[in-house]
């Protein structure tokens, strides 16, 4: 990897997701630290969820490449509802990997906020095994709400353990100029707090930022026991990265970045797993990925993993074998384990949670963070302290029915 | 008698009739419920229908006030919330359904490992595009 980019995350009315993708594209050209000429990328993979249902529109892959610049190169659109992007970067991978193409740019696009929660909540649930999991009434917030009354029973994870996570991801996203809720739980707090003062309403009285998450009347139930802040939210972004041949890479930056294990994996609906509190797929492509860059689950400096729900990052961190699934997991937040200063720090851009979830772009800005950690250039979020030489990023695609889990290196 | 393909229609012509439907692998006897035609276990794709007892106990589940919209034009929102889950059936297999019976006001009360039996109930079909969402079907769900 030579170069990053993501556009901003957040509510954005006034552009489409070409446009989206235009400013990703180009914020990743501006990382590029040498010079390199846009008729050098050979091809273009484009991760996509749902721009048929969001925009009345298809085949977004040509109209992105169109829109940067870089036709008649072949484009590709790419499908794994909330993994997209990360199919889109593996798929770029092996265009590199099997010697046909040596720079390609790939990443994702994702523009949400066009339609009412109702069909939002429609389009999502459309990554669900829709004939049998749809049919029973389960949306997104619901399914892992499931995965989270199951934790709950088998383990004793509290809901309390999950809004740690919130919090803690919060307090990293706050950091984020990119992020689509730059800020804390506290801030969010004495916000309500001051909007109260302002209206001349009774003034809540909560003791810390805990008692606000238990206040209903501000933090409501989504799907029990998913409340609002357990959720991320709707965003609208892109990210894109630029990947070049191996032994080229140096051409481009003084600070390449190299993927040295990809791991993906399919696996079942909900119901048909022999585990409701772990993501089978995601642990296979863990395997994978630790076999295919031969390092263990303690070498690993930094992690983005897919905390689309408060529990997903419980789960997640026990499914690439940081912590162990069960209590030890549910309660690394509260502990301070996957702080920024922590341990083995998680989601220090503040994850989907804060920073923002349009899902077919969130791979490849899981990806985004890593760069820029890894080359020191995160600005404010910039984890100190250690040196990063190995990353990692797990992306789960719907509810667990497509998982990437990839591996990074920065050499010296 | 020609046996019914292992599909989604079938299992839905089943519960029109109230039937749960299942299938059976005729090698290595695993149960499959809902239906598949190729057995998952041993990748054998001779399959029997089996009918389910329709008992099960509950492994997880949810209360949902914003639900898709087959559920929305049931009359469920915010203030109507209802359970969804996936159930456990004695027989062995798991499958999503709508919960019924259970206490959605007070969602700490609703157990896993409560007993649940099979029950049916009409609504519309759940499809993005409206067109398709017109027919009324019935609908697997357990009670409590």
């Amino acid at each position: 990897m030579v170069g990053a980019g993501m556009s901003a995350f957040g509510i954005r009315p006034d552009v489409t997701n070409r446009e989206l993708f235009a400013e990703a594209f180009l914020d990743m050209r501006r990382s590029v630290d040498k010079q390199f000429d846009l008729k050098d990328i050979e091809a273009l993979y484009v991760g996509n969820c749902g721009a048929e249902m969001w925009e009345s529109q298809t085949a977004i892959g040509a109209l992105c490449a169109n829109e940067v610049g870089i036709s008649p190169r072949p484009a590709l659109k790419i499908e794994d509802a909330c993994a997209s992007s990360s199919v889109a970067l593996r798929e770029g991978i092996m265009g590199i990997a099997s010697g046909m193409y040596d720079m390609v740019a790939a990443g994702g696009t994702e523009k949400m906020s066009t339609l009412s929660t109702n069909w939002t909540t429609m389009a999502l649930a459309c990554g669900s095994d829709t004939s049998y999991e749809g049919a029973a009434g389960f949306t997104f917030p619901g399914l892992y709400a499931s995965m989270a009354t199951a934790h709950m029973e088998r383990y004793g994870t509290t809901h309390d353990d999950m809004l740690r996570v919130a919090i803690k991801n919060h307090s990293n996203g706050a950091l984020n100029p990119k992020a689509h809720f730059p800020m804390t739980i506290k801030g969010v707090m004495e916000m309500r707090i001051a909007k109260a003062k302002e209206k001349g309403t009774p003034v809540p009285n909560w003791a810390d930022e805990m008692e606000f998450l238990n206040d209903p009347r501000y933090n409501p139930v989504i799907a029990w026991p998913n409340t609002l802040f357990d959720c991320c939210p709707v965003t609208d972004g892109a990210a894109c990265i630029l990947l070049v041949a191996e032994e080229l890479a140096t051409e481009f930056t003084d600070t390449p970045i190299y993927i040295i294990g990809s791991g993906q994996a399919s696996g079942q609906n909900l119901h048909d797993r022999e585990t409701l509190t772990s993501i089978p797929a995601a642990v296979i492509a863990a395997q994978q990925a630790y076999e295919m860059a031969d390092v263990v689950p303690q070498d690993i400096d930094i992690a983005e993993v897919h905390d689309c729900f408060t529990i997903a990052e419980i789960m997640a961190i026990a499914d690439v074998g940081f912590f162990e699934e069960g209590a030890e997991a549910a309660k690394a937040a509260a502990e301070g384990k996957t702080a920024r200063d922590g341990i083995k720090p998680v989601n220090v851009s503040g994850g989907l949670k804060c920073k923002g979830h349009p899902v077919g772009a969130t791979g490849s800005a899981q990806i985004v963070e890593i760069f820029e950690q890894m080359r020191g250039s995160a600005g404010a979020r910039q984890v100190t302290g250690r040196d990063i030489e190995l990353a990692l990023t797990h992306n789960i695609g719907a509810h667990g029915t497509t998982a990437v889990v990839q591996i990074y290196e920065r050499r010296q | 008698m020609k046996e019914k393909p292992f599909t989604i229609a079938s299992f839905e012509g089943f519960l029109q009739e109230k039937k749960l439907m299942g299938s059976r692998c005729t090698q290595c006897g695993a149960l499959w419920l809902p239906p598949r035609p190729i057995c998952p276990s041993c990748k054998h794709d001779g399959m029997e229908w089996t009918e389910f007892s329709g008992k099960g106990k509950l492994a997880a589940f949810t209360v949902i006030g914003v639900g898709p919209m087959p559920m929305i034009d049931s009359g469920y929102n915010r203030d109507n919330p209802y359970c969804a889950g996936i159930v456990e059936v004695e027989e062995g297999p798991r499958i999503s359904a709508q919960i019924l019976g259970v206490d959605v006001v007070h969602p700490e009360n609703i157990k896993i490992g409560m007993p649940l039996t099979a029950d049916y109930v009409e609504r519309g079909s759940w499809h993005f595009v409206e067109e398709l969402a017109k027919n009324r079907k019935m609908y697997l769900t357990f009670r409590a």
